[in-house]
């Protein structure tokens, strides 16, 4: 029954999709962490995608979340000579956080998280139209 | 008796089937729009229609007995085919959003109308049988 494995593409869709919103959350929160748990500046993190097929003989693939991926950029420097974080030249690093990235990165999360719920619901609704059949 | 009724529902069941795993190459397609590489598929299912009326099963042939039968699973893969894109994205997707959901949303109601017709159907041999 294929129906079903709507239910299963959809799911790892959101699934998928709300890690990305995780990760934006994280980025956004962290956006002006000087200091992480290593001592340097936080560092932007992305998601990779990846299509993967749930079972060998299923026809349509779904969403796995291949890894998590540190945006190597340089920080960005702000020019703050009385911070205790301040290097030899008065400079503190921030990190490389684009904020007007990550939003655009949550829009379309969203997005993709809201019109996966609608493909389960009408996946639903054709099952339950099925069930139904001949009464 | 029963082969008549076979034929009765069988355009309706194949079409059904047919809608069933178009959506789910449909959903697919949604699930992986913001996947880097992915490439959209779907099949024709006018085409995949007319294959799945014209020759009785899907499965392969078995001359001898002791052949082994495949499923009629097995061969749906090779319907499918890539979607050309109208506007195809920087990163390789060839996924275009809207267009999908459209599909996803025409498949859904023929689907609905297969449904209908197979009820009809039902109904109406349920009161032929009653004889009211």
């Amino acid at each position: 029954m294929s129906l079903i494995n709507v239910f299963d593409i959809a799911a790892s869709a959101l699934s998928a999709q709300s890690q990305r919103l995780n990760v934006v959350a994280s980025n956004m929160a962290n956006a002006d962490s000087a200091v992480s748990a290593d001592g340097t500046p936080y560092r932007a993190r992305q998601l990779m995608f990846e299509a993967r097929m749930l079972r060998p003989g299923s026809i349509a693939p779904a969403v796995s979340v291949k890894g998590v991926v540190e945006d190597t950029s340089a920080p960005r420097l702000v020019f703050d000579p009385k911070h205790p974080l301040a290097d030899a030249k008065g400079y503190v690093s921030y990190p490389n956080v684009s904020v007007v990235e990550e939003m655009t990165n949550m829009i379309s999360a969203s997005r993709s998280y809201q019109i996966n719920t609608d493909v389960m619901n009408t996946a639903k609704n054709l099952m339950l139209r099925t069930l139904s059949l001949g009464q | 008796m029963l082969n008549r009724l076979n034929t009765v529902f069988e355009p309706h069941e194949r079409a059904l089937r047919l809608r069933a795993y178009r959506s789910e190459v449909l959903a697919g397609n949604i699930a992986n729009a913001d996947t880097p590489n992915y490439k959209a598929r779907d099949f024709d299912f006018q085409a995949a229609y007319r294959g799945a009326i014209g020759q009785d099963d899907l499965s392969l042939a078995r001359t001898h007995a002791g052949h082994l039968g495949s499923s009629a699973s097995t061969a749906a893969p090779s319907w499918l085919a890539y979607r050309h894109p109208v506007q195809p994205s920087i990163d390789g997707n060839t996924v275009e959003l809207d267009a999908e959901v459209a599909r996803y949303s025409e498949n859904a109601l023929r689907y609905q109308a297969s449904l209908t017709f197979t009820s009809q159907r039902i109904r109406g041999l349920f009161s032929a049988i009653q004889g009211q």
